[in-house]
């Protein structure tokens, strides 16, 4: 897909994460608008998926660690067709398949319900483990936010991860460098994330620009022989809104009304 | 001589049978699966076996990813740490109705020497308030494979109490169906329900009690969520005394369970028998079992001091 193309999905991407916000008076924004990229690079590039039958067999996995970021993963399934866009305005309301966090007993498209951090690598690790002893070529992804690197089983995973060399296991670290708190070196410092990751026998790649589809594809593509892959991508919160980005009372707000046209507006002088 | 054989060594046996015939089974273990005894599994099925090391956490949300990617996988550690990844079992496991087995063994205070850190007493409470959560407890070693097979059959999350000593094996084979409470012994008079280990118990003081005239019927609880309330309303209503016998806090335990099914329902006399609100400790087996009135003696005292 050309890259003017994915821009223009990201673009809609992103109007759509804050429409649903809006509708719903609450909701993550931050997180949300930070990875839209890596989702867009996942499902419209790299990602052996078929969303008129989402749980075909031989797919690819994908795991949102950061669950909070649903309205991102819902937008982004949504593009691709897993459910008729008209659920975005359901998102957060009674009986909807768009739950707060992701459910995949209620949304198409999920593979694996997530919400409290920390989990979703170490289900991740077992998926992964899984489709090697079923001798399926199928690759999972997960992404992860930094701050929930603070969580102590994230570690338990990676350990495993590396023990048992599942090079068909992509971690993606949406790295804003912000969590609902404060800053991550204020809250609880992460050190370098990198070296952290290296030492638990990791292959990483550290993206400078967590934005740039092309260097996140390329990153994708890199092989990992032997060895979990973990993409540590430099990411801005609230990207794309000025007046959410960097900004940590962001994280878990959903904008008014008037802020949500401003910010559609932006978005759309942007493209 | 009473056969003796341990629930747990019989749980490693089980699992290595049905390993055998599906090989969809798979089994995890943080570093105990010589006391667990899925090293029985291990050691016949290497590649299905996957050691998580001391982060039971972690094993817990594995196993989910597991059945995520549609093995059976049954994940083992003593049932009180267990509860070190409770929020994985509720949010990994049971939020998503994943299909993983819990299988969690020294249960109970009869763990004995290790002492209150290791002596689950809270398990079957935590576990039974889950939503979709199965919990089976079986009483021997020939229960505890058809409580194996019937928790790889269901289709959903279990939890599987299991206990460390060597108990006894009783010689009537019964069957094992999720939520059908068995009778082991008729009664008239009482109507003891238990699970575990503590059957045995409850019918050493059953038939002390028949010398005295007084008839007790002995109930073997296996699954205690979803609660037989039909079997356990039928006996208090016939037998108008009711003693609930457990190896584990009468807090949230089969007590509470029997109690909810009775309560505004059927007079009747009502006792929970098991370890009152307190921690475990170190101790032998039976010396710790007799320090928190769990011995048959003990039971037979607490019923009579009811009925006087």
């Amino acid at each position: 897909m050309a890259s003017a193309e994915l821009k223009t999905i990201c673009t809609r991407v992103r109007r759509n994460i804050l429409e649903m916000l809006t509708g719903a008076a609450s909701g993550h924004a931050g997180g949300s608008l930070s990875m839209v990229e890596i989702l867009v690079a996942l499902y419209f590039c790299k990602m052996r998926i078929d969303p008129r039958n989402p749980q075909k067999e031989d797919r690819d996995y994908f795991i949102l660690s950061k669950g909070h970021a649903a309205p991102a993963y819902y937008a982004v399934l949504g593009e691709r067709g897993y459910f008729r866009k008209e659920e975005f305005r359901s998102f957060r309301q009674l009986h909807s398949i768009l739950q707060g966090h992701p459910d995949s007993r209620k949304c198409p498209g999920v593979d694996v319900s997530t919400g409290s951090l920390g989990q979703g690598l170490s289900i991740g690790v077992g998926v992964a483990l899984g489709h090697r002893l079923a001798g399926r070529d199928s690759h999972v992804y997960v992404a992860c936010g930094d701050g929930e690197l603070q969580e102590g089983m994230i570690w338990e995973a990676f350990m495993a991860a590396s023990h048992y060399g599942l090079d068909n296991l992509t971690v993606l670290i949406d790295n804003n460098g912000l969590q609902i708190d404060g800053p991550n070196d204020e809250v609880m410092c992460l050190g370098d994330i990198e070296a952290k990751l290296t030492a638990f026998g990791c292959r990483v790649i550290r993206l400078a620009d967590g934005h740039d589809i092309d260097s996140l594809l390329r990153a994708l593509d890199e092989p990992s022989a032997g060895k979990p892959k973990v993409i540590l991508c430099r990411t801005v919160k609230g990207k794309g809104v000025s007046f959410m980005e960097n900004q940590v009372g962001w994280h878990g707000k959903a904008p008014t009304r008037d802020e949500c046209e401003l910010a559609v507006q932006e978005l759309e002088e942007l493209a | 001589m009473k056969k003796m054989k341990a629930i747990r060594i019989a749980y490693g046996e089980a699992l290595a049978k049905l390993g055998a015939e599906n090989e969809k089974i798979v089994v995890l273990d943080s570093d105990l699966a010589h006391a667990t005894m899925t090293s029985t599994f291990a050691d016949i099925f290497p590649h299905r076996f996957f050691n998580a090391g001391i982060a039971e956490a972690n094993m817990v949300d594995m196993a989910a990813g597991l059945s995520v990617a549609g093995f059976i996988p049954f994940a083992s550690t003593f049932a009180v740490f267990a509860g070190r990844a409770y929020e994985q079992i509720r949010n990994g496991i049971c939020y998503s109705k994943l299909n993983v087995k819990l299988g969690m063994t020294h249960a109970g205070v009869t763990l004995g020497e290790d002492g209150g850190t290791h002596q689950a007493i809270e398990d079957v409470a935590l576990m039974r308030v889950l939503p979709g959560m199965t919990v089976l407890s079986p009483c021997d070693a020939n229960e505890t494979f058809r409580a194996v097979r019937a928790a790889a059959e269901l289709q959903g999350p279990v939890y599987l109490r299991l206990a460390r000593l060597p108990s006894e094996v009783f010689e009537e084979e019964m069957p094992f169906v999720v939520g059908k409470a068995n009778i082991f012994r008729d009664g008239a008079d009482i109507a003891f329900f238990t699970y575990g280990i503590m059957v045995s118990e409850c019918l050493k003081a059953a038939q002390a009690l028949e010398e005295q005239d007084i008839s007790a019927a002995v109930i073997n609880i296996h699954t205690l969520k979803p609660l037989d309330s039909e079997i356990v309303t039928r006996y208090a209503a016939k037998c108008g005394h009711v003693v609930t016998v457990e190896e584990h806090s009468v807090i949230g335990g089969l007590g509470d369970a029997v109690a909810d099914v009775l309560a505004g329902k059927v007079p009747c006399i009502f006792q929970k028998i098991g370890v009152q609100d307190r921690f475990g400790q170190s101790g032998k087996p039976e010396d710790v079992l007799r320090e928190y009135e769990l011995t048959p003696g003990q039971i037979i005292a607490r019923v009579l001091s009811a009925r006087k």
